[in-house]
């Protein structure tokens, strides 16, 4: 059980936010492009699963699992994406990333007027709010395994 | 100058029933006194609606984040859903108001929002000289940059106000565009 990282991203496609717990394996590429890439694979996903489904959905994409980890899915209405890689025993983190964009993303961010929405989240006090709050997930547990 | 009398008469009420204060009036006298600091510092009438509206937007950009996270409510699939919304949850929400929604245009595109009683307008009274003033212009502002962050560009206008004489108050909405999503430039 654990917590790989975490991307927030806006509705332009910029990564407003970024962090890793416990990520093994890194891209080999800049953060840079690591996150135009997430975010054009989101996208595609997106734009794939909407003209794919046979029925109206109301939520879209949720996640998509590999054999070693679960990437989880939020998306709000205000085009703000919040994005959660597990292992694969964390079957839904959806309430999680509801959660870090109600009571930490708009508490500290969008309620701090210096922070400018839109650009990359340097808020200390959302990253260690942020950061707690992962860190007390019942599932969040880095086992040297 | 007259919202400053307005505002003295009405700190004279507060002093009078401490009891009776409520938190929507601290909003409302605050406004007041930002309107009555814009009149002071532009005498336009003009430039003064156009700062509210600017100012409005600026504040609608963050209070729709702060709408979703409290009210959980999803994507609308059309414009009336959102004129519901708007009408029955936003305007409760923050101003514990329920505007009537009317005057659908045939194509869907266009409503208006009646207020019978809106709370920025308590203990005020326009003066002649501020003739074209709109007082609560700044709810026109929250409205359209709320809107435009879940990707609707919306004309928001008051076309009624009961401060300048009409019988009620009227917030026209007349839907533009949808603001399509786009792949950032530089990607591929």
């Amino acid at each position: 059980m654990t917590v790989h990282n975490l991307y927030i991203f806006d509705r332009n496609g910029n990564c407003l936010y970024y962090n890793e717990w416990n990520r093994k394996k890194q891209a080999g590429i800049s953060k840079e492009e690591e996150y135009k890439l997430m975010y054009g694979m989101l996208f595609s996903i997106r734009s794939f699963v909407s003209k794919m489904s046979p029925l109206d959905m109301k939520e879209g994409f949720l996640s998509f699992q590999t054999s070693k980890y679960r990437l989880h899915y939020y998306e709000t209405p205000s085009g703000l994406k919040f994005v959660m890689n597990t292992d694969l025993s964390v079957t839904n983190a959806r309430d999680t990333l509801q959660h870090i964009y109600s009571n930490l993303y708009v508490e500290y961010i969008v309620k701090n007027p210096v922070c400018v929405l839109g650009h990359s989240l340097d808020s200390e006090l959302f990253s260690s709010r942020l950061d707690a709050f992962i860190r007390a997930l019942p599932f969040y547990s880095p086992r040297a395994a | 100058m007259w919202s400053t009398a307005c505002l003295f008469h009405h700190d004279g009420m507060i002093a009078f029933q401490p009891t009776s204060m409520r938190n929507s009036e601290l909003f409302t006298l605050t406004y007041g006194a930002l309107v009555t600091q814009l009149c002071k510092d532009y005498e336009n009438d003009e430039e003064v609606n156009k700062q509210l509206d600017k100012m409005g937007y600026n504040i609608g950009v963050r209070l729709i984040e702060d709408f979703l996270a409290r009210s959980s409510i999803g994507r609308c699939q059309d414009f009336r859903e959102t004129a519901d919304v708007i009408a029955k949850v936003a305007f409760k929400m923050y101003l514990g108001i329920t505007p009537s929604v009317t005057n659908w245009s045939p194509a869907g595109d266009e409503f208006s929002l009646i207020l019978e009683n809106n709370p920025l307008v308590d203990f005020v009274e326009l003066p002649d000289n501020h003739s074209t003033l709109i007082y609560s212009n700044l709810l026109c502002g929250v409205l359209r940059g709320a809107l435009e962050m879940v990707q609707m560009a919306v004309d928001v206008r008051f076309v009624q106000d009961t401060l300048r004489g009409d019988n009620v108050t009227e917030i026209r909405m007349k839907f533009i565009k949808r603001i399509e999503e786009n792949l950032p430039a530089g990607d591929e």
